[in-house]
């Protein structure tokens, strides 16, 4: 009889066991939920469409005093680059023998260039920049390539409405290509 | 002569084809090594006559002071260097793991110094349940421990491959055996919504890092890791966590991760768009080139060293970013003809595989090269095919065969250069 019991109650728990590892093996109950607030204030993530472009403005003007404030002494007085990247001219070069890559010439949406500049620019103090100072230094380095006129002021719409000289020119992976 | 019975297969072949050069030469050894008569160490050397350092005096181990040289390869004279990278010195090197403290390094903003009491990783987007998980959180889930290589997708570029050592010309390429719990147990943990196509992972470093990886791969192969050859990741491997996308390029192994953002749609970040595509003639870039093609290189004999005339091991490694390696062949005379090398097992998918070839050199100035076929039948191509088809300035994947250049002295030399 009391064999007979053993049994039973292990064969229950071997039961909740298996039960309990099914469970788990979908969610673990490990970590705890995050709250909008704490999502809002981490996701910096700014989309090609510029959904999520922050408020603020910033005009061509105010723009270049930042760069040169912040920016020139890397990426040159009129961003032609230094110890840090070139970041105007280059239009027409890409198929060329000396392709010159640049925010005018290759980078394809406007709203990613302030998504790269507030995360990670000036280099010696990223994330330091304001909104407004964003929208106005990237306004400057557009119009230093032409893209906005010199009395333009940026804001979340009018950058999203900036069309870049080389939106369609990335095609996707067709390796193997060399067999 | 005795034969041991488990010679690998291409032992045996060498035996019985260098059979005669090998005859040749025992009558000269003194001659063939190029090395006048040594005296020999003292008979008890003074490592002998006194007690060695004490038990314990090192607490965390260092190699020999005689093991000096074996170091990063860190380039110099670079504008700076906290957008940079540094080599592993892959002649120095055997077998398939790559010491922690010489794993290749390229960073974008420099080395944090992240408290990992202070590390959170928030997962959030498309998601049921947003997620903050700690350190201690995630070290909690079902963990696996995986072997693989990591390779930054320059390495080297199409143009000007004038570096000396096998370390100059494919340096950015490391192995290790990963701890850490599977990126789709975390992401099924929050819930995936039915949208969910991309995940765009950022790191904690001063360049907010962020690649966006498709939602397949996260859900295959993919790994949130923490340790690196059984201790925790070193701060240059992304301490205390890291993104590892076995057989993708290095810059989306995403280091010091604290943000995971599930999507429908890639980022566009900088890193995929400015960065990290290839440029073709035509003047398009690819882009989402993620998978490493298949590679090998020879470090022995490579750049820099010295060889003389008779019996030498031909070893190199091997890797592919679409699984395993099926066979390494090596040439000894240029190209004209191709050999097997021995495979050392394990061979481990999406992880370095070292080779082997047993080869007497007759003295006489040749290239020597290796070329990798992994197990979709891919083949390593030659530079001049690759560039016949991508141009020079791609950049970016460069997987093309390494010749070493033989000269008469017995030096060895890039063949590109």
């Amino acid at each position: 009889m009391a064999t007979r019991n053993a049994r039973a109650l292990a064969a229950a728990l071997l039961l909740v066991g298996l039960a309990g590892a099914a469970r788990a093996a979908e969610r673990y109950g490990i970590g705890r939920a995050a709250t909008e607030a704490e999502i809002a204030a981490w996701n910096i993530d700014i989309d090609r469409e510029g959904r999520k472009l922050p408020p603020g403005s910033g005009s061509v003007a105010q723009g270049h005093a930042v760069f040169e404030a912040q920016c020139a002494a890397c990426h040159g007085a009129r961003g032609e680059g230094g110890v840090g990247d070139p970041l105007v001219g280059g239009r027409g070069s890409l198929a060329s023998a000396k392709p010159l890559k640049t925010v005018g010439s290759f980078w394809p949406y406007a709203p990613t260039l302030f998504d790269y500049i507030r995360r990670a620019m000036p280099m010696t103090a990223p994330e330091s920049l304001s909104a407004d100072e964003v929208y106005a230094v990237s306004a400057y380095i557009l119009n230093l390539n032409g893209l906005v006129p010199d009395g333009a002021v940026l804001d979340a719409q009018s950058l999203a409405a900036v069309r870049m000289p080389n939106r369609d020119g990335f095609v996707p992976d067709p390796r193997p290509d060399v067999r | 002569m005795t034969r041991d019975p488990d010679d690998p297969p291409a032992r045996r072949r060498f035996l019985v084809q260098g059979a005669a050069a090998a005859a040749a030469l025992v009558g000269g050894r003194a001659q063939a090594d190029g090395h006048p008569e040594e005296a020999a160490p003292p008979a008890i050397p003074a490592w002998m006559k006194t007690p060695g350092a004490d038990v314990g005096s090192q607490t965390y181990g260092t190699p020999s002071r005689f093991e000096a040289d074996v170091i990063r390869n860190v380039p110099k004279g670079l504008k700076q260097y906290t957008s940079a990278s540094s080599r592993t010195p892959l002649q120095d090197l055997d077998g398939i793991l790559t010491p922690n403290g010489l794993f290749y390094e390229r960073h974008h903003g420099g080395i944090p110094d992240i408290d990992p009491a202070q590390h959170r990783l928030m997962i959030h987007g498309l998601v049921e349940t947003p997620l903050i998980l700690t350190m201690d959180d995630i070290r909690r889930f079902p963990s696996e421990s995986h072997i693989h290589f990591l390779e930054c997708s320059g390495n080297p570029g199409f143009e000007a491959i004038k570096g000396k050592t096998a370390s100059d010309l494919v340096g950015l390429v490391s192995c290790a055996e990963w701890t850490g719990v599977r990126l789709a147990t975390v992401l099924r943990e929050a819930g995936l919504k039915p949208e969910a196509q991309w995940v765009v992972a950022e790191g904690a470093d001063a360049a907010a890092l962020t690649r966006s990886i498709p939602i397949a791969k996260c859900l295959d192969d993919a790994l949130l890791v923490y340790s690196q050859n059984g201790e925790r990741l070193r701060p240059q491997q992304g301490y205390p966590l890291r993104v590892l996308l076995p057989g993708f390029e290095g810059n989306m192994n995403v280091k010091w991760l604290r943000r995971l953002n599930v999507t429908a749609e890639p980022a566009y970040s900088r890193e995929e768009t400015s960065k990290y595509t290839d440029s073709m003639p035509d003047g398009t870039a690819r882009q989402f080139t993620f998978v490493m093609e298949a590679k090998s290189i020879i470090t022995r004999p490579s750049g820099t060293q010295r060889i003389a005339p008779g019996f030498h091991e031909i070893t190199g490694i091997a890797w592919s970013g679409r699984g395993k390696i099926r066979g390494v062949q090596v040439t000894t005379d240029g190209g004209k003809s191709w050999q097997e090398a021995a495979l050392q097992e394990p061979v481990l998918t999406r992880a370095l595989t070292r080779f082997r070839l047993p080869w007497i050199w007759d003295g006489q100035p040749t290239t020597l090269m290796s070329r990798a076929i992994d197990e979709t039948g891919y083949v390593q191509p030659s530079l001049s095919d690759l560039t016949a088809v991508r141009g020079l300035k791609s950049f970016y994947h460069n997987n093309a065969t390494v010749p070493w250049r033989i000269a008469e002295s017995g030096e060895v030399t890039n063949g590109y250069a």
